[in-house]
């Protein structure tokens, strides 16, 4: 049985303007229930935030996002960590992820333009003490992401051929 | 050519859909908010859809025999166990069709022959009248109302059969009214049914979407009802299916042989890639069909609640994905208010009087849409009911 916990974050993960009310309507419990599910996974860190996701090409901003391979010497006693703290306290930095396989860190990066993207990780990030190579890889275009599937927001087609 | 003379009366006199016209103008209004649609909105899940492209991939395109797949009817047979606790055998008592539409229009011409009287509660889906007719059978209407929770009274099943009756439609979880039967319900008609002729056809299209905190029932786990019930279900609903066209129906060897014989030359077997994602959903679906009740069940309580906030009385519908409020205090009957709404809102419902008489008064609203949708539809409702 997957507990009341689980299915109120994937009702959220969904949809985060889903109500406590309209969440605990789709499972069948109290609207209390359900808010206290959310404010103790506010509390310990389950629900870390609420972001809309945007995809960018709709508005006039300038925007490239890369991703950039980063082989890493970890430290002794620390690990891949100091080095993953110093990346994720850039605010170009959009996520960082600790990989298996051929290169160590997966770094998401946003800028204007390509040649901004490039600098930042040429000047901010290959300086970093313990980053021993990097390889940048720029996005071309977005298919899907967070589960959602971009540019593919489809007209209801379903008709009345019965009631 | 005089066409006219071709045609046979009862061809002829067939009711055309009286609502058609009215959503050929619905789609004309460039913002309109419909409600009207009876499917999901939710696709096929994705790994139903990859089952048929792999079905597709190996070639596995040719005719099946008559009654469907052997693996599917087996399938079939576990899910009616497993859901139900019913026993059928896969090999003499369950046939594939195409879609619950076409295991109705079987079951009533096995059983129904000039003259003979078909019982069917109102408000209800509307094949089951014309379908009747094009049997030669003559339909009788058993009004239900909203006093009741529209459910089918025994007294009403009483009252109407004669010995002329061959069969009972028992079209719960009911389409436009949400009203289920529960077990005590259908005990009361099985009362009446006992020691008489009458064969069942449950309609259990809308059985999974079920907000009653029972598990679904079906008429066919009444005590003694199972050897006259043939239950009619299908993929549409429950596994967001429709445009698929697959159904099946279970029942007594004895009219499951005879309707096989029907479907065998109208329609040969059930389209094969079909077939294969319905083994897919039946395997490895139960998921899924619990996601999207949950969301149905969301919108469901979202609506009620608007309604009740409104002071619209609605009764509170625990099966399908409909709401059925009342209207009659708004409008001289259900299809002016449908007009007038849609005129002045931009909001398309169903005016209940096109699922019978016993409808008129009533709006079907359908609850497969969007809460953003279903937000903005109430938002209309709400300024068009305080102009």
């Amino acid at each position: 049985m997957i507990n009341l916990k689980e299915k109120v974050l994937r009702f959220l993960e969904t949809d985060c303007r889903f109500s406590a009310k309209n969440i605990a309507d789709a499972l069948d419990v109290t609207e209390q229930q359900v808010a206290d599910v959310i404010a103790s996974c506010i509390d310990d860190g389950t629900i870390l935030g609420y972001k809309a996701l945007i995809n960018w090409d709709k508005t006039a901003r300038d925007y490239v996002s890369a991703m950039i391979e980063i082989k890493v010497q970890p430290e002794k006693g620390e690990g891949f960590d100091s080095v993953a703290r110093s990346i994720c306290a850039f605010d170009e930095v959009v996520s960082v992820f600790l990989m298996s396989g051929g290169f160590d860190l997966a770094v998401m990066i946003e800028g204007k333009s390509m040649r901004e993207v490039a600098l930042f990780v040429v000047e901010k990030l290959a300086v970093i003490d313990g980053v021993t190579g990097t390889a940048t890889h720029f996005v071309l275009n977005k298919y899907k992401d967070k589960g959602v599937i971009f540019d593919e927001r489809e007209k209801d087609t379903r008709v009345m051929t019965e009631f | 050519m005089e066409y006219e003379k071709l045609l046979t009366d009862t061809a002829r006199n067939l009711k055309p859909s009286g609502i058609r016209k009215f959503f050929d103008v619905a789609e004309r209004i460039p913002d309109v908010i419909a409600l009207g649609v009876g499917e999901p909105d939710f696709k096929t899940p994705w790994h139903i859809r990859q089952a048929a492209i792999d079905a597709l991939s190996k070639g596995q395109t040719r005719y099946t025999s008559n009654a469907g797949l052997m693996p599917l009817r087996e399938e079939i047979a576990a899910y009616m166990n497993r859901r139900f606790a019913l026993d059928y055998d896969p090999v003499s008592e369950i046939t594939v069709t195409v879609g619950g539409s076409e295991a109705i229009d079987n079951i009533i011409r096995s059983v129904v022959s000039f003259g003979d009287e078909v019982l069917i509660p109102e408000p209800s889906f509307v094949c089951y009248a014309p379908l009747t007719e094009l049997a030669g059978g003559k339909p009788v209407i058993l009004p239900t109302y909203e006093k009741d929770g529209f459910k089918l009274m025994p007294e009403t099943v009483k009252n109407a059969i004669t010995e002329k009756t061959k069969l009972l439609i028992m079209p719960y979880p009911n389409n436009p009214t949400g009203a289920l039967m529960l077990k005590e319900d259908c005990e009361k008609i099985a009362a009446v049914l006992k020691g008489t002729d009458v064969l069942v056809l449950s309609d259990e299209i809308y059985i999974e979407l079920n907000y009653s905190g029972s598990p679904a029932f079906s008429f066919a786990q009444t005590e003694g009802m199972k050897e006259r019930t043939v239950v009619v279900n299908g993929f549409s609903k429950t596994y967001a299916m429709t445009g698929w066209r697959i159904g099946f129906a279970c029942g007594p060897k004895e009219i499951m042989k005879a309707a096989l014989k029907i479907h065998q030359y109208g329609i040969m077997c059930t389209p094969t890639v079909s077939q294969y994602a319905a083994i897919e959903a039946l395997k490895n679906g139960d998921d899924d069909i619990e996601y999207m009740r949950q969301n149905y069940n969301m919108r469901r309580r979202f609506l009620l609640d608007a309604f009740q906030s409104l002071s619209v009385p609605c009764f509170e519908p625990k099966g399908a994905f409909y709401v059925f409020p009342n209207i009659s205090g708004f409008a001289a009957n259900s299809e002016d208010f449908c007009n007038d709404f849609l005129e002045k809102a931009h909001v398309a419902v169903v005016p209940g009087s096109a699922f019978g008489e016993s409808g008129e008064g009533f709006i079907r609203i359908s609850y497969a849409y969007s809460l953003d949708h279903l937000k903005k539809a109430v938002e209309r409702l709400e300024k068009y009911l305080k102009r």
